[in-house]
């Protein structure tokens, strides 16, 4: 098995859902702080910063003097969407690798609930940016393709992945049902975590029952909107030895970008990026799904789970409904997946969900939600509508 | 087929000004690849399969599949509230390429993957007319 390239020694969360009346500067701020305190380091010893904002792009380049952050290797400001938090863990090793830095702070927040009672579906919806290009809603539509959405009613990021979760169940009947399975799983693992915003267990018959958003999805088919910041720190394998706590070591990286040519033949909706990393990822270590202990997927739906599984092998394409819905993912489970609650019943940072999921079990600092055996913990990130995709394995040991 | 709707009417801008043109004229534009034959969606401006930029107009038949479809229930834009549910779907024509559009005179419940569709044009203005689709018998 090869040798780490990196590691994570420092994780910094905080307060997370309805945190109203602060910045997404000072909640990433906060986040950095208390990875640096965690990992038992001093704001000098930090000398790289990957900054990634969410939907509210409440932070920016400007975190480094807002934070104090002061002669700097390594700076920047990265969005790949939701497969960004991996992407900088990534960027973060191949600079400790190479000497550029010796301790990256790879940060995310974002602040898209704006005030108590406000509607976080308009945060997320592109509602006020549709109304303003059509004027305040009287029918003049934006100039061109952007026009012709807005007048098919094509708003927002929940069609584009209900369209994708329809297809997949027409082109190999998978239920609403399976997908309920996943949302009950990480609800399951939910109530272990104190962090998690929903903690009442809940049921399929809940999930049928919760009200559609856009069919085929149900309310408890979506991701939680969230306000907070996460922050790791990334270090070397020889530094992280030194580490006070102990470290999340990054045995492999990957990316896998598809493409869509919204053509015939194209499996854009039934399938991710994840077919082009897999090869990368496993191929670094030698492995296969088989050898995967703990999967940390990205889950803005509860579809991206299942596809994301069928992508990584862990059972063949089309038959992620049949594999989720024994449980199998939940407590227990021989595959346990989004053991936090993921961003559906825990959080929704981007791609920090699962990355601080995966940073505390393979730490080893789950509590009563710690798995057993954690040597490979698979974390995922998805962006766009399954447009962009990278992945991280994390490892208790450096090799 | 004429309607006054309460949803934005779309603005034609050069890349897309041909696209409407057509289809206040009653024909469905797709882009083609001059360069490799390549049928493409018509917002496309280079063609995936050999990078070639001149690409130009070609007439579809109109005629296509239902590839996907979502009904939507959440009202994101204020034109909409009294519209949903309302359903959106991706349309594979018989040529190749797919395109956003929406179903029309079909109930939501009754749309199935797979479900031969035609286009119908709708007129929102003097200028614009935008393609929706039918359902049609199997041929
Ligand atoms: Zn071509």
């Amino acid at each position: 098995m090869a040798q780490a390239k990196a590691a994570i020694v420092g994780l910094g969360i905080t307060e997370m859902g309805k945190v109203f009346g602060r910045s997404g500067t000072s909640l990433a701020i906060e986040a950095i702080n208390l990875a640096l305190e965690d990992a038992g380091l001093k704001k000098d010893d930090l000398d790289g910063l990957l900054i990634n904002a969410g939907i509210s792009n409440s932070i920016g380049l400007g975190l480094q003097n807002a934070g104090g952050f002061k002669g700097l290797r390594l700076l920047n400001h990265m969005n790949a969407a939701g497969s960004t938090a991996c992407q900088m863990v990534q960027y973060a090793s191949m600079a400790v690798q190479n000497g550029m830095a010796n301790y990256v702070a790879c940060v995310f927040a974002d602040t898209p609930l704006a005030a108590p009672g406000a509607s976080s579906g308009a945060a997320y919806g592109g509602a006020a940016r549709a109304a303003a290009a059509s004027g305040n809603g009287r029918p003049a539509g934006p100039p061109g393709w952007a026009g012709l959405n807005a007048h098919y009613g094509y708003f927002g990021v929940n069609i584009g992945y209900a369209m994708a979760a329809r297809r997949h169940m027409a082109e190999f009947g998978t239920t609403s049902e399976q997908f309920g399975a996943i949302a009950v799983a990480e609800r399951d693992w939910a109530v272990m975590n104190d962090r998690a915003q929903m903690r009442t267990p809940i049921t399929i018959e809940d999930h049928q029952a919760s009200r559609f958003i856009v069919e085929p999805l149900h309310l408890l088919d979506c991701c939680l909107v969230s306000n907070g910041a996460v922050a790791v720190i990334v270090t070397s394998v020889e530094r992280a030895a030194d580490a006070k706590a102990s470290p999340a070591y990054v045995l492999a990286m990957a990316q896998g970008h598809p493409g869509d040519s919204r053509s015939a033949g194209d499996p854009h909706e039934v399938s991710t990026g994840a077919v082009i990393a897999r090869e990368t990822l496993y191929g670094q270590l030698g492995i296969t799904a088989k050898d995967i202990d703990i999967c940390e997927l990205y889950d803005c739906y509860t579809y991206t789970v299942l596809v994301t599984l069928e992508d990584y092998g862990f059972c063949a394409k089309g038959e992620g409904g049949a594999f989720v819905e024994d449980g199998k993912l939940g407590p227990g489970g021989s595959l346990p997946t989004n053991t936090g609650g993921g961003e559906l019943s825990a959080f929704y940072m981007w791609g920090m969900t699962p990355m601080s999921e995966g940073v505390i079990q393979a730490r080893g600092g789950g509590g009563q939600r710690q798995v057993a055996k954690n040597d490979l913990v698979l974390v995922t990130g998805n962006g766009g509508i399954l447009d962009y995709h990278a992945s991280i394995i994390l490892s208790p040991r450096p090799a | 087929m004429t309607t006054t709707t309460n949803r934005p009417i779309p603005t034609p801008d050069e890349r897309s000004a041909e696209f409407f043109r057509a289809a206040k004229e009653g024909r469905l534009l797709i882009k083609r690849c001059s360069n490799c034959g390549r049928n493409l969606a018509p917002q496309r401006e280079a063609c995936d399969a050999c990078t070639s930029e001149a690409l130009e107009w070609a007439e579809a038949s109109g005629r296509g599949v239902v590839y996907s479809f979502v009904v939507m229930h959440q009202v994101l834009h204020p034109s909409f509230k009294d519209e949903v549910p309302y359903n959106v779907a991706l349309v594979e024509l018989d040529e190749g390429p797919r395109i956003i559009s929406n179903l029309v005179g079909v109930a939501n419940s009754d749309i199935r993957v797979g479900a031969r569709v035609e286009a119908v044009f709708e007129d929102l203005s003097e200028e614009v007319a935008v393609p929706k689709f039918r359902t049609v018998a199997a041929d």
